[in-house]
């Protein structure tokens, strides 16, 4: 594995969520652990034009905006809105994050729509595509790879991206 | 999403991860990850810190361009500014705490039970 500028931080050494997780839903009386995503390699493509030319799709995690609760979840799929009309801030509160250490107030920690826009107003990227697309964290590891990757690449086609750029919470 | 970076890729789009759950994602084996480490949550910058957030967005798309290889990780030159112990703290499991996460256990149970399913 290839590690760059991967120092020591000064705080302590990363969460290691994989164990901490296990733990926790042990103790939430779950009798079997979850299994992780694993591979030993991973593809590679270059940028096949430079990247102050490349349209850039934004991917997230979270859901539309709307009037969900615990009881009443957005639904789990592949979803896009054009950039131009974004909402200040999507729904994450189903999803994993830590909720005692910060907040989702400020859209931009978790869609960073302005820093991306900024960059392409600087020349750095080309720009964004017309959309922002989000894709459901899914418990079945076949859904992801057999429904929701399929959908997300080919809504970044049509959307004519250069690359994308991910963001899980 | 570690595994859709990895369909996007085999498929001729080049990809980068930016996020805080580097086990994880590392585990999955992405082309490129540009590590925040900070509380799940806010992977792009503290909230409000535009300076950060803008140069967090830049550091994650200088690596499409300059990654030689799959399962390139950078680590951003940024801490915390929160309380110190924001590690030891999430998802913690206390003996204390035990009735009360197996009590928290059997209410998602019970909510996850009247969901309806994904085909």
């Amino acid at each position: 594995m290839l590690s760059m500028n991967d120092t020591s931080p000064a705080g302590g050494a990363p969460i290691p969520y994989m164990e901490r997780t296990r733990l926790y839903y042990r103790a939430l009386g779950y009798p079997s652990d979850y299994r992780w995503a694993h591979n030993e390699t991973a593809p590679f493509t270059r940028l096949k034009r430079p990247l102050s030319q490349a349209n850039i799709a934004l991917i997230t995690t979270s859901y539309p905006p709307g009037d969900y609760s615990d009881d009443n979840p957005p639904i789990k799929e592949v979803w896009s809105q054009a950039i131009a009309s974004a909402p200040d801030g999507l729904y994450n509160q189903n999803l994993a994050w830590d909720k005692d250490s910060t907040h989702k107030k400020d859209r931009e920690s978790y869609l960073p729509i302005l820093a991306l826009q900024r960059l392409a107003g600087d020349g750095v990227i080309g720009g964004l595509t017309e959309h922002f697309h989000g894709v459901p964290t899914d418990y079945s590891h076949r859904r992801t790879m057999e429904q929701d990757a399929p959908e997300i690449l080919r809504r970044l086609v049509a959307d004519g991206a250069d690359a994308a750029l991910l963001v899980p919470l | 999403m570690s595994l859709t970076a990895r369909h996007l890729e085999e498929n001729g789009i080049p990809t980068v991860v930016l996020g805080s759950g580097r086990d994880i994602v590392e585990h999955c084996a992405v082309p490129r990850f540009l590590f925040v480490d900070f509380p799940l949550g806010n992977p792009c910058g503290i909230p409000y810190d535009r300076d950060m957030q803008l140069e967090l967005a830049r550091l994650a798309v200088d690596l499409l361009a300059s990654a030689d290889g799959p399962q390139t990780t950078v680590r951003a030159p940024f801490e915390w500014n929160g309380a110190p112990d924001w590690r030891e703290v999430y998802n913690r499991v206390r003996p204390e705490d035990k009735e009360a996460l197996l009590a928290e256990g059997e209410r998602r149970r019970i909510r996850m039970a009247k969901r309806p399913k994904r085909a």
